[in-house]
């Protein structure tokens, strides 16, 4: 029987294991965390407010004969020998799923590195400290950044949000409603300071660029991610962003840049596949860029699609069929319920319902085209934009 | 098979009503309905409902 050994144990590994074992194939899934796979988008929200519980936050699972290392990250990969290494031990494989995933991003600026939010125990040790009056100062706008500013917001703490964005959220929503949430976020007793980067991190705060000097009792540090591909350097793949696949999830090597033969890109000669938040494949939903999108249901789209892949290269056969995942994303700040299909920071905001300063639907237009949309309290109005957005591309095909 | 969501967690993210059309439903109000047992013919439809709940709130018992 082949075997498959998955590195990563986050939902897209999940995903991507449980694919391949419904096709009988043995897994092996490596895990940096101690922990089965959870989910995280409560580590910011429901969990940080409530108490954080790892309990509540696993994934089911469906199978209980997929072989879990967790504690230790993946250190190197031969593709050549189909090996992947965890410090000194050694896992051969006959497929290999990249399912490495992200970590967060720090700025390259001197002083004491603030904490940040990606995993149960980050989650914890930032619970522990905010309690009621405590000042929290978060560095980054984003998402995450704006989730935790509601979330310490309600449970009683004085908040401070720095970006160097000139509004919260800007690239995934646009500067209208940007502002807006900004205003909701003010509204709620959040003070803002952006359009500034950091120029040094001090254990109460930080020194911006412009000088001002902002305290807190608490930092924490939210200013994206950069993916985990550096386990991988070796095997002239393409780790320029993530891990370069084609539409199908299968990882593709660069053509040789040295004259030599094989000077056209294509597929490895081991099978191995990409998912989730570390993987940039091109979607003809949309054309045929490869991005790496980092929203919470394309673990789950691409896992299972990677796991066909790899199911069918390991049978000898060749991958088939069509994969246009809808990205979408959700968010959750005080009273306002953010969702979004396709891919809005790839369009220009149009207002098409509602106010922007309250409830309303936003539509992102490319070439006079609804690429993406954005909805406030509007998550019934926007259903059929799922099936639509990108529809014109998939009908033409 | 039967088939349980945690109203408590449940946002009305109306992910479920995708992948399985005839179990779960958005009402005019926006909010979560759904069957709470069904023939197991529906069964890959109901375990991807529940893979894609943001929330993780469906539960399934087959």
């Amino acid at each position: 029987m082949p075997h498959a050994v998955v590195v990563g144990a986050g939902l897209g590994g999940l995903r991507a294991a449980e694919s391949l074992r419904g096709q009988g194939i043995d897994v092996t899934v490596i895990g940096d965390e101690v922990y089965l796979p959870y989910n995280r988008p409560p580590l910011s929200k429901e969990a940080l407010k409530g108490g954080v519980d790892v309990d509540g936050l696993y994934f089911r699972r469906k199978f209980d004969d997929i072989d879990w290392r967790l504690g230790a990250a993946a250190t190197g990969c031969s593709l050549a020998e189909r090996v992947v290494t965890v410090d000194d031990s050694a896992y051969t494989f006959d497929g290999l799923v990249i399912a490495s995933g992200i970590r967060p991003r720090h700025l390259p600026v001197p002083g004491i590195q603030p904490p940040v939010l990606r995993t149960v125990h980050d989650a914890r040790a930032l619970r522990d400290r905010l309690t009621p009056g405590t000042s929290l100062l978060v560095v980054g706008a984003g998402f995450i950044g704006c989730e935790v500013a509601a979330t310490a917001r309600q449970l009683g703490c004085e908040v401070t949000v720095t970006a160097y964005d000139s509004e919260p959220m800007l690239r995934p929503l646009g500067p209208e409603l940007g502002a807006a949430m900004k205003a909701h976020h003010e509204a709620h007793g959040v003070t803002f300071h952006l359009g500034q980067g950091v120029k040094e991190f001090h254990a109460d705060g930080v020194t911006l660029a412009d000088g001002t000097r902002l305290t807190a009792d608490v930092v924490i540090e939210a200013v994206g991610s950069v993916p985990n591909v550096e386990w991988l350097h070796g095997n002239d793949l393409d780790l320029v962003d993530g891990v370069l696949t084609d539409n199908l999830m299968r990882v593709v090597q660069p053509a040789k840049g040295d004259g030599s033969a094989g000077t056209t890109a294509g597929p490895t000669d081991v099978p191995v596949v990409a998912v989730g938040d570390v993987a940039r494949f091109p979607n003809p939903r949309f054309d045929d860029v490869p991005r790496r999108i980092e929203h919470w249901n394309l673990p789950t789209e691409t896992g299972k699609r990677a796991g066909q892949t790899l199911g069918a290269l390991l049978k000898g056969e060749e991958p088939t069929g069509d994969f246009r995942p809808m990205p979408a994303f959700w968010s959750d700040q005080y009273d306002f319920s953010l969702q979004s299909y396709g891919e809005p920071a790839l369009g220009t905001p149009t207002l098409v319902d509602g106010e922007w300063s309250g409830d309303c639907i936003v539509e992102y237009l490319r070439d006079g085209d609804v690429i993406g949309v954005v909805g406030v309290n509007r998550t019934k109005d926007l259903m059929h934009y799922r099936k639509e957005i990108g529809q014109e591309a998939v009908d033409s095909a | 098979m039967k088939i349980y969501v945690d109203m408590d967690q449940c946002q009305h993210y109306g992910q479920c009503t995708f992948e399985a059309p005839t179990v779960f439903q958005l009402n005019d109000d926006g909010k979560l309905e759904y069957v709470g047992e069904v023939d197991a013919a529906l069964a890959e439809q109901v375990e991807a409902a529940a893979d894609v709940c943001p929330m993780q709130a469906i539960t399934v018992e087959a």
